[in-house]
């Protein structure tokens, strides 16, 4: 490569004007050891990149295949949530409809003893009817 | 996807992105953990994957935002990442010292480039994208990356020179 066409590919450089392949003949041009003694102060730039470009990243990376495990657990969460609350709620009002019933028959039972009770009772209504029939004679 | 679909696919950029985000970040032990966090990143979005046209540059636009994070959230916490690589300088050949001492000191100009100069600078210079595929990773219309990168290789040669004839002018 003549040096004229190296200074000019630098200089394009410079104005970032070159093409990807012209940088790698400045590339090629500057990883040699037979650089001329006034371009010998760009060489550590393009051996730098040279340098970096030779990183590498040597880390495994552990590809589990990532369950969302979470996801499910909470919807299972919300599920028991909802049915417990649900069942707590049916559970109430069986209670109080059972205490409904038992408060029926006890007042069934009541009312009716009461009635029996009343029944008796008609037998007093015969004193009044015959005081008053003593009492009508006499008025009269 | 299958495990070994998605290695194969990412064999071809996963260095590129390592070298991104050591770039930026600097230690090479964050740099593997931005971009093992890439990695997963992508790896979860395995079923998507096919919809992007181009997958190296969605990773490396990726990389470049995940490190700026890193970054902003380390200023913002005023941690400041030092970085210094000691080296034992027993090498006989003052020449080849010398060269290695400047290919150092070059490291140092980059790191005292912003940003976007230095994803620019690694993406053409190290990786050699072309106008395009940066314009995609960085976002910006390639007239304005072919101005930063002028800038960035010109700031690079100066303070070369500086060193360079430091003492003899």
């Amino acid at each position: 490569m003549e040096l004229a066409n190296i200074e000019n590919l630098l200089e394009k450089y410079f104005e970032a004007t070159t093409t990807v392949q012209e940088e790698q003949e400045l590339q090629a041009y500057f990883s040699q050891n037979n650089v001329a003694p006034h371009l010998q102060e760009y060489q550590p730039m393009f051996q730098h990149f040279a340098n970096l470009k030779s990183e590498q990243f040597t880390r495994n990376v552990p590809l589990k295949p990532r369950k969302n495990y979470l996801k499910w657990i909470s919807v299972a969460a919300v599920f028991l949530l909802t049915t417990g609350l649900f069942f707590n709620e049916w559970k109430k009002q069986r209670e109080a409809e059972q205490a409904f019933e038992d408060f029926k028959m006890t007042m069934s039972l009541v009312s009716e003893s009461f009635n029996t009770g009343a029944s008796h009772i008609n037998h007093l209504a015969q004193f009044e009817e015959t005081t008053n029939k003593i009492f009508i004679t006499e008025n009269n | 996807m299958k495990q070994a679909d998605f290695l194969n696919m990412i064999l071809p950029f996963k260095d590129k992105l390592y070298r991104l985000a050591k770039r930026l970040l600097v230690s090479s032990e964050e740099a593997e953990d931005a971009t093992q966090e890439v990695l997963l990143k992508l790896w979860s979005k395995k079923s998507k994957i096919s919809a992007y046209n181009n997958v190296e540059a969605f990773a490396m636009t990726m990389t470049k935002n995940y490190c700026l994070d890193k970054l902003k959230s380390k200023q913002a916490s005023n941690l400041k990442l030092v970085h210094s690589n000691y080296k034992d300088e027993n090498t006989s050949l003052q020449k080849e010292v010398e060269l290695k001492d400047s290919v150092s000191f070059v490291h140092e100009i980059m790191e005292q480039l912003p940003e976007q100069q230095k994803i620019i600078i690694q993406l053409r210079d190290v990786e050699q994208y072309d106008f395009e595929e940066i314009a995609k990773v960085v976002n910006m219309n390639p007239t304005a990356i072919r101005v930063a990168l002028s800038r960035a290789r010109k700031y690079i040669r100066q303070e070369l020179i500086k060193t360079h004839n430091y003492g003899v002018s």
